[in-house]
């Protein structure tokens, strides 16, 4: 109940610093556990992640994938669903982008083929959602449970496709012929060559990610389907109450959230990859749901979120270069610390904070 | 006559942000007597018995238990001192027996078979000693709400409370089940406990109380002795200013029917029958009372009406349109259309969105007029104009539309739910308990717009429990019982008569009506 009454700065801010630097802390800790000196650690995963043009480069591109997926959690989120299905859309959505490609990129420039690529990927998302949010409006077969599922079929799906028509004739390899410049997505070192981007496969894309954050804001808090998304999510009997169609409403809404985890194969397919290829999701959905969690399910937090989820991925694969003891299977633990912190133990140091700030608040407005 | 008080509160201060809930509060409490509290919504009531419950911590000021100072950190600590609460939506465990939650939180070993049956002993001695008689094996979920209030109360007793704080407990109690409790508080106040009281029914007040304490907007402005007071007294001690305390209204000039319901029959979700071939009408300029004792279909027939519940057969003719609702899938949007408002009896599970801002909740249902649209996207400031408009207009406090409506105490909440649907102007307004849980100065307030917008050549259906709101608002009284409609009476209803009906005693009700028709 007091939460509303927090100042923006310390809920939206000191809160998840705390949280952060709480998850560092015990990372910390169990880095000095295996031998290592934890300042020194932090020091090559911030320069790793943020230090040069080429490491910014990479640390942006995963932030790419983390900011579609992370959208597709919190618009679910906002509805009280939870859309466990990311990797599973996203995987699909890798479909809609790839017809689009292997149809137009001998034909025309980048830039007509986006279009068709970002619809085709929302489009296929979207439909890989469609089935469980159907059953789960009209069966109440929860959502959670059939989206999982359905992660399995469209990996099973996928090698199958990948094994057969899609395979590039006389290829040993399941994966599809490589894309012409019609298929590919600018990088970023190319069309801003000052920024030293390098070899980062950071493209175009990361704009289109932007522009899905202002249109997911403005969806949420500025239409009337936002405000029956959230209506349904915060309370579905007062929506119910207010003419809110339950069925059409988790339908809707996991169609969007669908076609949002889809639109992560546009910065992977074709903005870095240029062919569609097994596993190319590689867990980015999953990790959406902890960017969505620590970024409140809103769009600037979750661009935050991204990017240090992003550091986190870049900076990660530095460290465990540099400091061999430090092994990759010890940078997923540092993530899940984050996670930990950040999202599950979120309500941890909120009390505390909240004591905290509230007297001296109330004191603040009296005086005023 | 210098016995130490039970509980003694001096220069009690609490704020909420800007809020200042209680100023300077100083309350003096006999030991064996039962003290009311009353006020308007908001006035800081359940604040002041948080703090002594040890749910809040007061700014400053001391607490005194039998005359000694003391600290309560948590309810935990109050408990220690033989203080017992019974929150107004209790806090039981509904697929757990009567016993087991009695123990819990007091189980005084981990192995929980021994304690049980000690507890069952303690619980009978409890029972025969306050004659608060309920099956310890019964579930939660199974017993009335009246048991479960019983149960909260023989919670308090079991971890040997003193003193009992009770807020609002009759706002979910049926007239017979709110007597039972004042008996027993009567009991317990012989036995020597002290109880606080909440209440925001005057006539409580007078009949089961000793002493009264009354606050307004933060601060104790009297407390009286029961017998020295009067209900006109208190109302205007409350309020700040005299209070009508019955409707000041013209006759109804009634006109066409506006709303016609036929043949109208509810099954609810178990399969049972629930309203059972209801027929009646609703005319224009006519508010239409419909009385009972609550879980007798009323709900269930306000709900299906307003498109949130379907019905197996019946018609509606609203308007001069004929709806066969046995078949209809009009949902609550679609009678909106109709210009039908609905005030739900429950506004914090159906009527309002807790966590969204006042503004919001102002057009919840509303929100896709176009008033509030400009092209795709909402018009918010368009909103905001309109929500404030409306907390000025039924003086919704605080009168601030970005607060979220969580924050806002129970009256208020009421106001802000009825301010958004009679301010749509329909021609047929569904409203539910409209005054449940709000203070007199707003109930005077709600039942002058109902009338007003029956004045206004409006249709009004009144579901309450209320017998006195009914016979106070309604120009006709329909009484039902186990779902069926079992009598009609005019507004000047004779109360012992409805009281019968209501009951389900029909045929005596009939013949003393035939007795007097004729
Ligand atoms: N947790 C809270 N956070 C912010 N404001 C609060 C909180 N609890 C109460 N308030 C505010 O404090 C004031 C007093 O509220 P309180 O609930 O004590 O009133 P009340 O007298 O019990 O009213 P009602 O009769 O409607 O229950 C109100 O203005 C309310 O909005
Ligand atoms: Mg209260």
């Amino acid at each position: 109940m007091s939460a509303g009454q927090l100042p923006r700065w310390v809920d939206y801010g000191l809160i998840p610093f705390v949280n952060l630097a709480a998850a560092f802390l015990v990372s910390g800790l169990v880095v000095v556990l295996i031998g290592e000196n934890p300042l020194e650690a932090v020091r090559i995963l911030i320069w790793g992640s943020l230090g040069y043009g080429e490491g910014i480069g990479f640390t942006l591109f995963y932030a790419t994938n983390f900011i579609f997926t992370g959208l597709a959690v919190a618009v679910a989120f906002h509805a009280g669903l939870f859309n466990i299905g990311g990797e599973g859309q996203a995987y699909i959505g890798g479909l809609g982008v790839t017809f689009a490609c292997l149809a137009l990129d001998h034909i025309v420039p980048w830039y007509v083929t986006l279009p068709f690529a970002i619809i085709g990927s929302a489009l296929m998302g979207a439909a890989w959602a469609f089935i469980p949010a159907w059953l789960q409006a009209t069966r109440g077969s929860h959502v959670v449970i059939t989206t999982i599922m359905f992660n399995f079929i469209a990996s099973s799906l996928m090698v199958y496709l990948l094994n057969s028509a899609l395979k590039k004739p006389g290829s040993m390899q399941p994966e599809t012929r490589t894309f012409e410049a019609g298929g590919r997505l600018p990088f970023l070192n190319d069309v801003f060559p000052s920024f030293g981007f390098g070899y980062a496969p950071v493209n175009l894309s990361l704009f289109v990610a932007l522009a899905a954050c202002v249109l997911i804001w403005l969806l949420i808090w500025r239409t009337k389907l936002g405000f029956e998304i959230r209506s349904f999510g915060a309370n579905a009997t007062a929506a119910v109450y207010a003419g809110i169609s339950p069925v059409r409403t988790i339908v809707i809404t996991m169609l969007i959230s669908g076609g949002l985890a889809g639109m992560m194969a546009i910065n992977e397919i074709m903005g870095s990859q240029h062919r569609l290829l097994i596993d190319f999701v590689a867990g980015y959905g999953f990790v959406g749901i902890a960017v969505a969690l620590m970024g409140r399910a809103h769009p600037v937090g979750i661009v935050l979120a991204a990017i240090l989820f992003g550091m986190l991925y870049q900076g990660g694969a530095e460290l465990s270069f540099e400091m061999p003891n430090i092994t990759r299977d010890m940078i997923i633990v540092i993530q899940g610390l984050v996670i930990l912190f950040a999202g599950a133990l979120e309500h941890m140091f909120r009390p505390a904070i909240t004591a905290l700030f509230m007297p001296s608040q109330a004191h603040a407005a009296e005086e005023a | 006559m210098n016995e130490t008080p039970a509980i003694e509160l001096r220069g009690i201060n609490k704020s909420f942000g800007p809020v200042h809930a209680n100023k300077d509060i100083d309350l003096v409490v006999k030991k064996g007597s039962i003290h009311g509290i009353i006020g308007e919504n908001g006035a800081g009531k359940s604040t002041l018995m948080s703090i002594l419950y040890g749910f809040y911590h007061a700014d400053d000021g001391d607490i005194l238990v039998n005359g000694k100072k003391v600290t309560i950190a948590d309810s935990k600590a109050a408990i220690g001192m033989g203080i017992g609460m019974v929150h107004q939506h209790f806090m039981l465990v509904d697929n757990f027996s009567v016993l087991e939650n009695i123990v819990l939180g007091a189980e005084d070993s981990a192995m929980l078979a021994g304690g049980l049956d000690r507890a069952r002993i303690e619980l009978k001695r409890l029972e025969e000693e306050y004659e608060l008689r309920v099956d310890p094996d019964a579930l939660i979920q199974d017993l009335p709400v009246g048991l479960q209030q019983r149960v909260e109360i023989l919670k308090a007793l079991y971890r040997s409370a003193e003193v009992l704080i009770l807020d609002e407990p009759t706002g979910v109690l049926t007239p017979p089940e709110a007597d039972h409790l004042f008996k027993i508080l009567e009991v317990l106040k012989n036995e020597g406990k002290t109880i606080l009281l909440i209440t925001h029914k005057l006539r409580e007040i007078m009949a089961a109380t000793d002493s009264v304490s009354v606050m307004r907007r933060g601060e104790m402005v009297a407390t009286r002795e029961t017998r020295n007071t009067s209900m006109e007294e208190l109302a205007e001690l409350m309020v700040g200013r005299s209070v009508l305390l019955r409707v000041d209204k013209k006759p109804a000039v009634a006109a066409e029917p506006v709303m016609q319901v036929e043949n109208l029959s509810v099954t609810d979700q178990r399969g049972v029958q629930v309203v059972k071939d209801v027929s009646f009408s609703v005319r224009a300029g006519e508010i239409v009372g419909i009385a009972g004792v609550s879980g007798n279909g009323q709900s269930e027939l306000l709900e299906t009406l307003a498109g949130i519940r379907r019905a197996t057969g019946g018609t509606l003719r609203i308007n001069g349109e004929t709806i066969d609702l046995g078949t209809s899938t009009l949902d609550a949007a679609d009678m909106r259309a109709k210009s039908m408002g609905h005030v739900p009896e429950d506004r914090h599970r159906m009527g309002l969105i807790n966590s969204f801002a006042e503004y919001e909740n102002s057009i919840l249902g509303y929100h896709r007029d176009p008033a509030y649209s400009s092209g795709l996207l909402m018009n918010i400031a368009a909103i905001k104009e309109n929500a404030v408009a409306e907390i000025e207009k039924y003086d919704i406090r605080p009168p601030n539309p970005m607060l979220k409506t969580a924050s806002f105490s129970g009256g208020n909440q009421q106001k802000i739910v009825l301010a958004r649907e009679i301010e749509r102007d329909p021609d047929v307004l569904l409203v539910g308990q409209p005054t449940r849980g709000v203070d007199i100065g707003a109930i005077e307030f709600i039942h002058s717009r109902l009338v007003e917008l029956r004045d206004a050549g409006k249709g009004i259906l009144l579901v309450s429990v209320e017998l006195d709101e009914i016979r106070a608002l309604a120009d006709r009284i329909l009484v039902m019982f186990d779902g069926r409609i079992v009598g009609e009476r005019g507004a000047n209803a004779d109360e012992g008569e409805l009281g019968l009906l209501m009951a389900g005693v029909e045929d005596q009700a009939k013949m003393s009506v035939e007795g007097s028709a004729r």
